[in-house]
């Protein structure tokens, strides 16, 4: 429309109050993006392995270090989370699930299961070590 | 392409404060959206102290009181009082609802009002529609029919297939969801939107509309109908209660089965 030019908008991100729910939807958007980028990470791990044990050694130090931890947390809790967000987009894909209190319910247990997931993945991976 | 931040003649200043008079205890501040289109400034926001013993109870109250003893030249829409027309549709307290049907005591610390969001700004809370009603008017909201009507009486419809019209026909299109969703603040040019949505699905369920085919292949479209990520504001802030959510969820499981 070329009113807004010439009307001001109002304002919308800077003011409003985003419900759970808003917040459990760009974080799955966030999540998703994340495990693209993190599945290069993966895919280079995977290629290292593949190429031998010095290729492997090599790439160690990098994914020891705390940012390479901290990368590798954020894959474990994006695809635990974007995993359980996407089966509550199943359930809406056939049309359960959408009145207020259950959106709220599911957007709650969708937060603590992928954290108790997360935190359970990197429980079982540390005594493995 | 969305843009998250406000371009530069959006961007709001701080304005007034309006005090109240002398000997005034019980006090509640409103800070009000505020744009002239004849200043030429950019929009502000103006803050009020309204005296809450002298005030009734619902935020229109407040504005009108304001309206009436401190400010006059504050714009905003209302008719009903009721929640019934959708004119006074706004921002209040960081969520859209009807000024008439929020009450002040509801909102802890300051009652802050803003325009519907995201959309152009005649004046103060008074936000440009047209593009949301061309968007209702675009999905041709009223029956069709190739059949003709029945001689000697109404086109008839029974008890169920009346209750499928339940939780849509009551729509009073005051656009609280749709200026509520972030997919329409990103691409409200090509988004219905979830109010329009709801319409269309109106339309599609009703047993006695014969274009249900027509309207489904209308929607069938990345962007009129398939910009809702469920984000569920929309239902969220429906002064009527509606979930326009599930009405699209309704109307892409139809797009589905129709190719089955």
């Amino acid at each position: 429309m070329n009113t807004s030019s010439r009307h001001p908008t109002s304002p919308h991100l800077q003011i409003y109050r985003l419900p759970l729910t808003a917040l459990l939807s760009v974080t799955h958007r966030a999540t998703g993006v994340f495990l693209a980028i993190g599945s290069l990470l993966l895919i280079w791990v995977l290629a290292a392995l593949a190429e031998g044990p010095e290729a492997y050694a090599q790439m160690q130090p990098l994914l020891q270090s705390w940012i390479g931890q901290l990368a590798l947390l954020g894959i474990t809790f994006s695809l635990y989370f974007h995993f359980c967000n996407g089966i509550r987009h199943l359930f809406w894909d056939v049309g359960m699930g959408f009145e207020l209190e259950t959106v709220d319910r599911t957007a709650k247990i969708v937060v603590v299961v992928s954290i108790l997931l997360t935190a359970a993945t990197w429980i079982i991976a540390m005594g493995v070590e | 392409m969305a843009e998250f931040s406000l371009p530069a003649n959006s961007v709001v200043k701080q304005g007034t404060v309006f005090k109240a008079e002398e000997g005034v205890k019980n006090i509640k501040r409103f800070i009000i959206y505020r744009y002239d289109p004849g200043s030429g400034e950019n929009p502000r926001t103006d803050t009020y102290e309204v005296d809450m013993d002298t005030c009734g109870p619902m935020v229109l109250d407040g504005l009108l009181k304001i309206k009436d003893q401190m400010d006059s030249s504050l714009s905003l829409r209302r008719s009903c009082r009721e929640g019934i027309c959708g004119s006074c549709s706004m921002n209040i307290d960081g969520a859209n609802t009807l000024a008439c049907t929020k009450a002040i005591s509801d909102i802890k610390g300051d009652v802050k009002v803003y325009p519907l969001p995201h959309q152009p700004v005649v004046k103060d809370l008074v936000s440009d529609l047209t593009n949301f009603y061309a968007q209702y008017a675009s999905v041709e909201p009223w029956m069709k029919t190739d059949s003709a009507t029945p001689p000697d009486r109404e086109r008839l419809q029974s008890k169920e297939d009346r209750e499928k019209l339940d939780g849509l026909y009551e729509c009073i299109l005051c656009a609280c969801c749709s200026t509520s969703c972030p997919s329409y603040w990103w691409n409200s040019d090509r988004y219905l939107g979830p109010a329009a949505l709801l319409n269309a699905y109106r339309w599609i369920v009703d047993t006695r509309d014969e274009a249900t085919g027509d309207r489904l292949d209308d929607l069938e479209d990345p962007f009129k109908l398939y910009r809702c990520h469920t984000i569920m504001n929309c239902a969220k802030v429906c002064p009527k209660g509606l979930n326009p959510a599930k009405a699209i969820a309704e109307t892409k499981k139809l797009l589905v089965q129709r190719k089955m």
